[in-house]
């Protein structure tokens, strides 16, 4: 029992984290109807400018662990929030209107780019970190094991919760969130009255890369280890996740994530840790071909 | 208002419209009447730069919005109320008529939206509900209201008749008239219904294939042998 309930801990902490870059891809793909393969490269460019943000912030300007930790957390959104936007403008702005394979293509070129950017910049290396943030609190023990929530996947749970109720409450309650869904739902339509699409198009791709660089800061906490190719892996599980919640449902992005974080953790467990993205992978598959909508997606109309 | 000259516009290499010339004076009723096929929907989209004019000028209160972004044009007093009524069905009435109110940006107050709901009390009975949920009649008010939201100065309306029945089509036109007076909102009207279209209008006009034909009064041209032909008589059941 003690056992089923550290993975599922460890389940719930890897879920949030896939949730958090599952958003990306689930606004992106409901404002424009593309799925934005550089997603998961922007997640990786998060983990890298978390760590060189935090490592500046600590060595160079002397803050302290919290110090640090937070300066880390502004610095990553800041930055990541740009790569974002400036994804947008270079890559798939100037195909608005065009073939819908085109963007795509562009989405999977731009990808290569900033994989092989990272690569040369940054070094091919894996880059590590220590563990910085130690213990926790003991949530119960039997004779064989002791469960243990670490502060830093309370950390990573709370922090994702909070931020995805503030989406929320932006999303349904604020002037932003309602011109959102409009263009989400009818571009033209919300350009009549008077919406600035193009914008609103460049602040849903910010908002998604900056809760993909906070995934990122996260990871690279958790694991303390990065390099430039764990954008790819974690990229294609957060896309499964969006689909697997219902593409271009926020709350679906939410419930993908822990999906897919809880039936890795419990496969890792209970069957092979080899063949745990497999397993992921499976569920992507059976999703498509049972239930292609998602569990909480809407089906396409036609518009007549 | 608005004076449109030398107007050619299209989709890709198919050109709808081959050079309209037409006004609309401040306070007026503009009717535009033609059959399917003519470009009545592309005249109004292409006001509003969607599609973009390949040729010719629109100019609204004297400022030239031929190349001006459709959000920009919004915000500058022209709303268009589309074909098909186009409200967001997945969102409740009442933000459907907030959003209406983007245009004004900070200036939006709750003044407008009382007044609105004043005038379609079905819309305040229905204020939570999705908009996708209502009827015709109802999403063509909601489609009116939101558009009135933004205070605008000239109001496209793109068919709103469309679809509704006659009892309902008579309500919409009574509207359209008590907007303008009331409101003092310039109106350019594209209908199929041309009967209603004209008894209302101040100026009509006729466009067949991207060419304006005909043009006069309302009461001119619902006299008008040819257009009771064409227009009328082929469609009496149009005359509730």
């Amino acid at each position: 029992m003690a056992y089923f309930i550290q993975q599922l801990l460890n389940g719930l902490t890897l879920g949030t984290i896939y949730a958090l870059v599952a958003i990306g891809y689930t606004m992106v793909y409901g404002i424009i109807g593309m799925i934005n393969f550089a997603h998961g490269e922007v997640y990786m460019i998060g983990a890298f400018i978390a760590l060189i943000a935090f490592l500046g912030a600590t060595v160079h300007f002397g803050f302290g662990l919290t110090g640090g930790l937070i300066a880390a957390l502004v610095i990553t959104a800041l930055f990541t929030g740009l790569w974002g936007w400036s994804i947008e403008r270079i890559a798939y702005r100037p195909l608005r209107g065009a073939p819908k394979l085109a963007p795509l293509i562009s989405a999977i070129g731009m990808s290569i780019i900033l994989q092989n950017f990272v690569q040369l910049s940054q070094g091919a290396r894996v880059m590590t970190l220590p563990p910085l943030l130690q213990g926790g609190i003991e949530v119960m023990s039997d004779d064989s094991l002791t469960v243990n929530l670490s502060w830093l996947q309370m950390g990573i749970i709370g922090l994702t919760l909070v931020l995805m109720t503030g989406l929320t409450l932006i999303i349904n309650r604020t002037a932003f969130g309602r011109a959102q869904r409009a263009c989400a739902q009818d571009p033209k339509m919300a350009a009549l009255l008077g919406i600035h699409v193009d914008r609103v198009i460049s602040a849903t791709f910010v908002i998604g890369a900056v809760l993909a660089s906070v995934a990122g800061l996260m990871v690279t906490l958790y694991y303390g280890v990065i390099d430039f190719y764990i954008g790819f892996l974690a990229g294609m599980k957060a896309f499964t996740a969006a689909v697997l919640g219902g593409i271009g449902s926020l709350p679906g992005a939410l419930l993908g994530g822990l999906s897919i974080g809880l039936i890795e953790a419990l496969w890792s467990a209970y069957f092979s840790i080899e063949y745990k993205d497999v397993a992921v992978f499976s569920v992507l598959i059976l999703v498509l071909l049972f239930r292609p909508t998602g569990i909480l997606g809407r089906a396409e109309v036609e518009k007549i | 208002m608005l004076s449109i000259s030398g107007l050619h516009s299209g989709y890709g290499q198919i050109e709808a419209l081959h050079g309209i010339d037409l006004k609309v004076p401040p306070g007026s009723i503009v009717t535009l009447i033609g059959a399917n096929g003519a470009g009545k929907t592309t005249l109004l989209s292409t006001l509003c730069g969607h599609p973009r004019a390949t040729d010719g000028q629109i100019l609204f209160d004297g400022m030239d919005i031929t190349h001006w972004p459709t959000h920009q044009i919004a915000r500058a007093g022209l709303a268009h109320c589309p074909e098909g009524r186009r409200v967001f069905p997945r969102m409740t009435v009442l933000e459907n008529l907030e959003l209406g109110g983007t245009p004004l940006g900070a200036k939006a107050n709750a003044d407008d939206l009382e007044k609105i709901l004043d005038r379609f009390p079905r819309l305040r009975e229905r204020l939570t509900q999705r908009a996708g949920t209502l009827s015709g009649g109802e999403q063509q008010m909601l489609a009116i209201g939101r558009a009135l939201m933004s205070r605008p100065r000239l109001l496209l309306l793109d068919e709103p008749s469309l679809g509704l029945a006659p009892l309902i089509v008579r309500q919409i036109f009574e509207l359209i008239e008590t907007i303008n007076i009331q409101e003092k909102i310039t109106i350019f009207l594209v209908e199929q219904n041309a009967y209603h279209g004209l008894k209302l209008a101040h100026h009509a006009h006729v466009l067949v294939q991207g060419r304006v034909t005909l043009s006069g009064s309302g009461a001119e041209l619902l006299a008008n042998p040819e257009i009771r032909a064409h227009y009328l008589e082929g469609g009496l059941t149009t005359q509730t």
